[in-house]
Parts: C-alpha cells; structure tokens; sequence
C-alpha cells in the first residue's frame, strides 16, 4: 500500500530560497500535510509549515502544491500518481517568513479596514428577527474559513504589488458583500466598496471561487452582486430617476 | 515582474507558475472559439445575402430586424423606416451593437476574453505579463458597468428573434423552423440567465421575505445563472449552426426538411 | 542576555478561542488594555472545530424549556459532580450570551417566526443548540474577531491608534507566568515567527488555553492542545480539579488513518442518524444505563416517533450522554460486532433524504467525500471514539474566574469543575461565552481593585528565557532525545493505558512510562535556530504535556469508580462516596523543568437548597449518599 513519493519543497526565507528534494513514505489515505509531518519527524526537524486543525476547517495550512493554491490538510495523496513530482511552496502572492509559512498580515490589516456590522437602532439583544431565506445568502460567505487562498490567487495583488494599498481583495469584498446582504445591518455600504476597497478591480476572472475549499461562489453571489449594486446606485440613471420620482424606503 | 510573485520578501521562485497541467490549454480553446465566431459573424454580417428564405419564412437572426428599403422583400417583419443603405453596412447594424455589447459586457465573456485574449491572468496562479493593472477602474473598461443597459435591449432582440421563429411557422413546419426556435430558446436561456437579470430580479432585495414573487424569481434565474457559460457558449454555436442553416437553405445549397 | 520584548497592559489574555474573545471584549469594554495571545492566527483557534451548537434555553423550540430544565440536563450530564454554582451561572446567562452575538453580526439559523433555531442534541431535554448547519464554531470565533476588529475600530476613531486598547499577538507561545510576591505579574513567551522573546507586564492573566487533548493518540483536538495554560497556572502555584475526567466523543473517524480521530458531529444523531453493528442492529437500545432507565425511549418506533413529536414519546438512546455512547460503542467493538476499521456504522444515509443531509450537515458530507471519500448521502459512516475535551482544569471561583493565585483568571475548557464528570455537546460553547465573560469581568475588577502594581523581575525573566532556550543545549550526559518521538510515545501510552477505559496496573505502566520520558525530557536536542522552528514549540510543547499526563494518570489511579469520563474496568459502578469528592492536582517543587504532581482529594460544598429541591429524591437517590440527602424536602416532610 505505501510507496516512496518525490517532492520538491521550497525551503529559505525572505532573502534566498530553493526547492529541496525528498523522498518520503506514503501510506494509503494520507494528504500532503501528513507528508510534510513524516518529513518534520524524519529527515526535517525545522521544517517551518502552519497548520493547526488538520480538518479542513481553519484554514491556516494554506500553500501551492503544484502551483496551484491549496489546504495542505485537504490534498490527499491518491489525487497524484506514484511517480509525480510533487511541488510544495509557499503561497506566493505574500511575503514569505520560512520555508512553507507566510506573512499574512495583509489580511488582518485588510479586515480592519472594513466597517464592522452596525445594529439596527432600537433593538435590543434577543428582539432579532430575521426570516431564513433572508439570511442564507450572507451564510453562505460566513462559511469562509479564512485560509486567504482567494486573496493569493487573486491576479490584482498577486501580480501587481502595488494594488495591494488600494484592493481589499476577494476574501474582503464578500466580508462587504455579506454585511450588505445582512437583514438587520443598517450602514450603506456600497459606494465604499467601489471608492475605498477596490471593487472596480476585480475583473471576475473568478480565481477566487476556483481555490475555495469551502466552495463558496464568491465571484457569482458576492462580486458580482456588488458590482450590479454599485451600478445601481453609481451607474444607472433609471434606478436613479425610479428613486427620486418614487420615493418608496428602501427594499 | 519584481512587482507581482517576484516582489520584494515574497518567496524566491524564478518561474512564472509552477502548474504542470496543461493551464494554458483552456484560454487557448477560448481564443479560438471566439475568433471562430467573430469572423464568421463579421464574413456573414457583411455578405448581405442567403439571410432571407422566402418560401419558409426564415430570417437569420444576424439580420434580425431588417429595418431598411435594402432588405429583401418579406425579410423585413417589422416594416422598412429607413433607407436604403449602402453596402459596407450590415442590413442588421441595428440589434447587431447591442448583441456585441451585451456579450462583451457579460460577466461571463469578461471573464473568457481577459483571460484568454487580455492574457490577465491566463490562468489561476499563473503571472499576467503585464506591468500594471487597473481592472475595471476606469475608462474604457469602466463601461463594463453599463451591461444592464445591453441586458434591457437584448430582451427586446429576444422577443423579435421569437416573433422571427413563430413566424416561420406560419409556412408549415420546416426543419429550419425548429432550428431557428431551438436558436431562440437558448438564446433566451442565456438572456434570462444574466446576472444583471439575477440581480434586477430579485437580487437586490435584501429582504426576500417581503417579496416572495421576486424571490421565486431570483431562485429560478439563480439555477438558470449557473448555466451562463455554458448557455453563452452553446448560443453562439446555435447562432452559427442558425444562420449557417438558413444560409445553405436560401443559396439552394441545401432543400429545408419539411414535417408538414 | 536574551533580547526581550517588552509590553505593558491591564489584562493579558492568553489563548484566542471563545473564551479568549469573549474575556477581551468584556474586559475592553471597562476600559482596560488588553492583550490577546494567540498560538495560532488570530481566528484559528480550536473553537472554530465546534460544529453541532451552543446550548442556550431560549426556549424558541419547545417554550417549555428554561434554564432550570438546562441546570438539571446539566448536573445529570457531570453525574452530580459538577461545580452547581458554575452550571447555574452557565445555565441562566447562556441565553444573553448568544442573543449578544446576535448585536455582534451573528446569523445563526432561524425558526419559521425568525427566531433563532434550536437543535436536538445528546443529554439536553429539549431542541436547545443555536446553530449554524454544522459550522457553528466557526460563526462563533469569527463573530467575536469581528466584534474586536470593530472595537478596535472605535478605539481608531477615538484614538488614531486600532490598537490603544486590543493588541492581537498572533503565533506568540507564553511559556512562563511570571509573579510578584505571590501575586501574578506577568506573562513571558516568544514569537514563533522569530523566536524572539516577548514579556508581558500585567497586573492580571486569563488562561484560555484550551485543553489537553494531544496528550492522547486519536484526538479530534489540534497541535494547540497541549495542556498550556493547564501546566502554567499549576507551576504559578494554582490547582486543577477533575483531570482524571476526559470526554471521549463516541464518534470520530475511523478510516483513514490519518484523519482516525477527526470529529464527526453530534448533529448528525441530532438529526436523526443512528448507530448500527456489524449486524445492521441498532444496539444503543442495549446499553441505557441504570441512572437514565425510563428517560430514554426502549423501542425503535418510539425513538422514530420522537424527531417529529417530542411531547408524547422519549428520545431516541443514540442522544444519551457522550460517555455512555462511547462505552458502547468500546464493548459493541471489542464483542467483534465492530465495522471493518474498527468502529461502528453511523447511518444518516437511510434515514434523510441526499438533499436535506447536505443542507443540514454540509460540512459533514464535505469531510467525508473530501477525506475520506465516502458519500453520507449514500452510505453509512464508519466511527470510533476520540478524545475530544477535558473536564478537568483550573480550580476557579465560579463568580470571577479567578483561581488561587491573585491575578489568575481562567475561562473554557481549561478551567474546571463546570461540567463533572461528563461534558453534553453544546455546553462548551455556551460555557465558554459565560465565563469567558465573567473572567473577563473578574480580570477587569481585581485590576481596578489593585493599590499597586506588581513588577517584574530580571531574574525571573533571565530564568525563563534560560529555561526555552534549552533544547537547543546538547545534554552534558546520555543520547539526545528527538521531541517527536517523545511526544509519539507519551500519546500512544495515554491513549492505551490512560484512554476510555481503564484498570489500575496499566495505569500504573503508564506512570512509569511518563517518569520515564521525564527522565529523558531533559536531554531533547532540537536542531536548526529560532526562527519558525516546530521542532523547538515541541519541545516547549512537551513539558506541559507531560505534566497534564502526569495529572490525569494519578487523578485517574485514586478514583476507584466508573463516573462519566472516567471508566475503571476494575471498579466499573458509580459510587455515591466518591460523588462529593474532588481530586485536587498541584504543582510539587521539585523539578524547575517538570515538577512533579500531586493529588489530593477535597470535598465538594453542598448544593444550595433551592437547587437541589429541583430535583426529584428518588434520581438524587441514585447518585447521593442516605446522609446527604436528609435535608431534602422529600425527606423531611
């Protein structure tokens, strides 16, 4: 049942760095981060990977197997032949800090940038009431384990530096997304997500919904309905006019 | 690339993606499906002819109306208010701008051509080879924004391109007919399944519960929306395989198969 | 001498898990400084792992239910042994707790009027787990990151400054407490990212550190598990109580052996799944113990009846208690009725339709087809149990949270006595908001309170620093010791000598064997430098593991009765003279690298009177001894 794999695995920090090669046990049902762990144990003590519920449900063991943005927890092993050369690397959009961990900081700073939830004015704890269907659209975005795969992959800042000060990015547009769809939460917030977190970026390429482990559909429930939201407000004449001859309160 | 993955701090890795499928494979497919469509529209939009069978009532949809003194006779369903034109312009330039902008501005079509044609980014995890990138911030491709307006007059191309198909059945029933009214169906599927549709529907609501009409709606063209790329590549093939058939059949070409 | 980092604040919260969270919200909102100390990221704690619900009698499912029956549910759940004060706190304040969340963002599921759904689950009377499908962990953890980030937003507007008054340290391990004059005074530790060593100087400490669960082989807990602030509230000279009781939750995976351990939801049997043999029989009919005979429904019609229609029929023996099911599902194994991997089947396949198992346990069917590649939708599932929790932790005052050192404070699974001997699924949740919160508000009282603030000193700081450096010294004498193997053999040792079930010789073997790796502890020899290097966190790892170890083993060997998560083989009945008794686990003086442990029994106080007299004489009968019941209104009229 068990074979030797090969991997190459990038190894150095913020300054040099190579792939190494290792050939390393492998046992039936096993995904990569096991083999990373047989590697810590055997032949790489320090070798630096983050990780923590091994379940798929924190997202902290994100990287690049084969190039392609991944849960080292969520890759199983019989998804590549025996003799593949497997390639793990760091997530290569942010700074790395050792061999397979990066510096994902830009995340945190990114949330806090984003207005938090406000309560509806006049209710109290315990007084909510929202109906099902209205809350399931925002749900499905507070399933998002913040592994920040979409944020990696995301050409905006993966490939441009620079846009990483204006461009909130995929995991942070649906946190708006989400707070919008909220039934109860009483900020607008729509102009903001155009003119301050870089909407207008994205250009649904839809990366971002092809590396969620969670399968969220980030681009089709969340990026593109704001976009059409701040065309409505922004870029649409008729809902403008509609708005000002018939003043009805907000749907 | 020192500003994309070879950044300052970012992990030292030369090549430009280290993907071992075939990535490059899927914006490659795109380049050739779009260019074989656009000039087979262009060729056809400008022959100016075999766009009209007579005898059966079929209109191609890529001269769909045919509003001016240069249609051919009965081709124009909706009268002729303008005049004749000169060659080099297409007998269908009316619905023919918005048909290209509603496909160019859709959410789906963004995606293929910027991927494959705009090479931004060709493929997940695979460095873009340009230097700066600005999105849809602004001027042209700010105006991707305006595709609702693209959506509302695509509506109306839908219901003339139904007018066109219900009308050949008023010949009998010809093989040509079914396919100008399969064409049509899908062509509404694509429409209908728009997300400026989705969102005008009901997506904008944020509370569903109070509107359950508009809810259902929203449902309905959400499973639709699903489908869009398939619908957007299956309708420019049936767009295709459309006009081609009412080509072959209007330069005697071929005879039309006839049920009755 | 090392570089050390230095930070002043009011309130050092170590451990970002709910508890963690909610304690820094709490205590910002007095005004305090606070800092929050997280091994992981921020928002990756264990608590993102809860998936079935937080128990809360809302009574938005069944009005019948208040905070009473969930006391009751509670005490019966811990077999009596529980601290009652903390479960009547626990029990009366969950339901603000999680209507709070609510004003934090939260979207819990809701019932048809738009109140907040309410969800079966194993021990609880009524539907009373707020839940989101099964991830509701994860909607907990974030919220309250969300609600600090929008704390810290307020402090931005205030200030200019998002962190005046909540600084985050992500990925930062506190290894020592530090103390002034028996007073706590501050906490120590370094940057797994660096290395580099960071002092904390704060009059008071919260320990959220979660549990102990990496101790044992198959474990649904992470590497966080380590028994952190376990350790280091009993080397600042604190106590635990209960460690001999640790839940194991009757399904795990079983197969692959990778993810043998991983947890498997309480909500699927909430739901209606239910537990098959090798033979296809439902056999938890078998197995409702003495104490529960008549609560639990005895024919599987009954059981069916009663997802649909809770008033007329009794709930089905697959929702007893964890410990129960996971007895059972030991013996059904070991009498060779087990399922291939050596578990049982979980059947959700046969009882919902596809459609309905994916919305309700969504990332059930997606652990399964993505780890182990099996459809729930079609097929049973196969599943054992894991260690799961410990109900065992820091001795606390149920009010403040304070433990006996001033300055201490402790909240969720790492402190101890709410739930006895036998935790319900759902209460953690709950629990953690509570006292997360009263230890928040204790921590913020006892600083207001102080004259003076206590001090650091050099020597102290030198001491630790010293003392997380060693595993990169070479031992003078004897072979170096790999970290990972010590660790391997300490959890495969816990796991089989100190596991569900237990004798008094195997647990003798397993103390020699924990004497043994700490003979050997001294000599581990991590490689490479400081800097992300997991094999020195090991090391560091490894001394509080071995001292919680040490802790349940001793505690287990004492307690000669079987009581929720404690199973003697050799003493297999409840014995109601132990069921007062409380086995006290501190610190000896011993040995600075892993000082010894000592157990002491202590009793419990009495149950106050107007809680007991919520509980009818002849169930107090089986579990309280003649003379403790006297003065039960029952007796007495």
């Amino acid at each position: 049942m068990s074979y030797k794999a090969k991997f190459k695995i990038w190894r150095g920090d913020d300054q040099t760095g190579e792939l190494h090669d290792y050939l390393i046990e492998v046992n039936e049902g096993e995904v990569v981060l096991d083999i990373i762990h047989r590697l810590q144990a055997t032949h790489a003590p320090d070798l630096a990977v983050r990780w923590n519920c091994k379940a798929g449900k924190c997202g902290s063991c994100s990287a690049e197997i084969n190039g392609r943005p991944k849960l080292l927890c969520m890759t199983r092993m019989s998804t590549f032949t025996e003799d593949e050369v497997i390639t793990v690397t760091p997530l290569r959009a942010f700074p790395v800090i050792r061999d397979l961990v990066t510096d994902v900081s830009f995340n945190y700073k990114k949330a806090r940038e984003i207005p938090s939830f406000t309560p509806p004015p006049g209710l109290g704890p315990g007084e909510y009431r929202m109906k099902q269907v209205d809350v399931e659209r925002s749900q499905e975005f507070r399933k998002c384990i913040e592994c920040f795969l979409c944020q990696d992959t995301c050409h905006v800042i993966r490939d441009h530096e620079e846009n990483k000060e204006s461009f909130a990015g995929p995991r942070f547009l649906m946190r708006i997304a989400e707070l919008e769809m909220h039934p109860l939460d009483s900020a607008d917030r729509v102009r903001e997500a155009q003119d301050e977190h870089g909407l207008g970026y994205c250009n649904i390429t839809k990366c971002c919904t092809e590396v969620c482990p969670e399968g969220i559909k980030i681009t089709d429930n969340a990026l593109i309905p704001m976009k059409e939201r701040v065309a409505d407000r922004k870029y649409d004449p008729i809902v403008w006019l509609g708005s000002k001859l018939f003043k009805r309160e907000k749907a | 690339m020192t500003s994309g993955v070879g950044a300052p701090r970012r992990a030292r890795i030369s090549a430009r993606t280290l993907r071992t499928d075939r990535w490059w494979l899927p914006p490659l497919l795109t380049n050739l499906g779009l260019l074989t469509f656009v000039v087979y529209a262009g060729a056809r939009s400008f022959m100016g002819k075999w766009y009209w069978v007579e005898e059966y009532g079929y209109l191609t949809p890529f001269y769909s109306p045919c509003l001016s003194e240069s249609c051919l006779p009965g081709s124009s369903h909706f009268g002729t208010p303008l005049p004749e034109l000169p060659g080099w312009i297409p007998l269908g330039f009316v619905a023919l701008p918005f048909l290209l902008g509603f496909r160019l501005t859709c959410y789906y079509y963004r995606k293929a051509y910027y991927r494959s044609v705009w090479q931004s980014p060709p493929a997940c995890a695979v460095a873009e080879p340009h230097g700066s990138y600005s999105g849809e911030t602004r001027l042209p491709l700010i105006v991707q924004n305006a595709h609702r307006y693209f959506f509302y007059v695509a509506l109306v191309v839908s219901v003339i391109n139904t007018y066109d198909a219900a009308l050949s059945f008023t010949h009998g029933v010809g093989l040509g007919s079914l396919v100008l009214t399969t064409n049509v169906i899908l062509l509404w599927g694509y429409t209908l399944s728009c997300h400026s549709c989705r969102h005008i529907a009901g997506g904008r609501l944020k509370h569903f519960s109070k509107h359950p009409v508009r809810y259902r709606a929203w449902t309905l063209i959400s499973k639709l929306n699903v489908r869009h790329m398939q619908l957007a590549w299956t309708t420019l093939a049936t767009l295709m395989l459309t006009d081609l058939y009412v080509m072959l059949v209007a330069s005697g070409a071929i005879s039309d198969l006839r049920f009755f | 001498m090392s570089q050390v980092e230095r930070h002043s604040y009011d309130v050092v919260v170590v451990g970002a898990g709910g508890a963690g969270l909610r304690a820094v919200i709490e205590a910002r909102q007095r005004g305090l400084r606070v800092a929050v100390v997280c091994k992981s990221l921020f928002g990756k704690a264990h608590t993102v792992m809860a998936e079935g619900g937080c128990a809360a009698s809302m009574g938005n499912a069944n009005s019948n239910d208040n905070w009473q029956v969930h006391f009751r549910d509670t005490m019966r759940g811990g077999k009596f042994l529980n601290n009652w004060r903390m479960a009547e706190l626990h029990a009366r304040e969950a339901p603000d707790r999680v209507w709070e969340l609510e004003t934090y963002g939260a979207l819990f599921d809701r019932t048809e009027d738009g109140r907040i759904s309410q969800r079966n689950f194993g021990g609880h009377t009524y539907p009373r787990l707020a839940h989101v499908g099964d991830r509701t962990g994860l909607e907990l953890i974030r919220t309250m990151q969300q609600k600090i980030v929008s704390l810290q937003q307020e402090d931005f507007a205030e200030t200019g400054d998002y962190e005046a008054r909540i600084k985050v340290f992500a990925e930062v391990t506190i290894t020592e407490l530090v103390k002034d004059d028996g007073r706590i005074a501050g906490a120590f530790g370094y940057y797994r990212e660096t290395g580099r060593f960071v002092l904390f100087e704060a009059p008071a400490v919260v320990l959220a550190t979660g549990g102990i669960g990496k101790s044992f082989k198959v474990t649904s807990n992470s590497w966080e598990y380590t028994g952190d602030g376990h350790a280091l509230a009993m080397r600042a000279g604190a106590t635990l109580i209960n460690m001999e009781f640790v839940q194991f939750h009757p399904t795990g995976m079983v197969w692959p052996p990778s993810v043998k351990g991983i947890l498997v939801t309480e909500g699927v049997r909430g739901d209606g799944g239910v537990l098959k043999n090798s033979e296809g029989k439902r056999f938890m009919f078998e197995y409702v113990p003495e104490v529960f005979k008549g609560q639990y429904a005895e024919t599987e019609e009954e059981a069916d009846r009663w997802y649909t229609d809770q008033e007329n029929n009794r709930r089905t023996p697959d929702l007893l208690p964890r410990d129960e099911v996971a007895r059972a599902i030991n013996s059904e194994v070991k009498a060779g009725r087990g399922s291939p991997h050596g578990g049982v089947y979980l059947d959700i396949a046969s009882r919902l339709p596809a459609e309905e198992i994916k919305k309700r346990l969504p990332s059930m069917y997606h652990q399964f087809k993505e780890l182990a590649d099996v459809d729930i939708t079609a097929e049973p599932m196969e599943v054992g149990p894991t260690c799961h929790y410990v109900m065992g932790g820091i001795e606390v005052d149920p009010d403040t949270a304070a433990a006996s050192v001033p300055g201490l404070f402790a909240a969720g699974e790492c402190s101890g006595g709410m739930h006895g001997s036998n935790r319900l699924g759902g209460n953690s949740l709950s629990d953690l908001l509570v006292f997360g919160r009263r230890a928040g508000l204790g921590a913020a009282s006892y600083v207001e309170s102080l004259e003076s603030r206590p001090t650091v000193s050099q020597s102290d700081v030198d001491a630790a620093a010293e003392m997380a450096l060693s595993p990169f010294d070479p031992p003078a004498e004897g072979v170096e010791e790999n970290p990972y193997t010590l660790q391997n053999e300490l959890q495969q040792s816990m796991n089989d000598l100190v596991g569900i079930i237990r004798k008094s010789e195997e647990i003798e073997r397993a103390l020699e064997k924990l004497a043994e790796i700490r003979s050997r502890i001294r000599n581990v020899t991590v490689e490479g430098h400081r800097q992300f290097n997991p094999g020195w966190h090991l090391a560091i790892d490894l001394r509080n593991m071995l001292m919680v170890s040490e802790c349940v083993a001793r505690a287990a060997l004492i307690r000669t009765e079987s009581r929720g998560g404690h199973t003697r083989d050799d003493h297999p009945g409840l014995d109601a003279q132990w069921r007062n008794k409380l086995l006290v686990c501190s610190a000896k003086d011993d040995d600075p690298v892993v000082p010894g442990v000592e157990v002491t029994p202590k009793e419990q106080l009495p149950m106050r009177q107007d809680l007991i007299e919520l509980f009818e004489l002849p169930e107090l009968e089986k579990y309280y001894t003649e003379d403790e019941l006297g003065s039960h209104p029952g007796r007495t009229a």
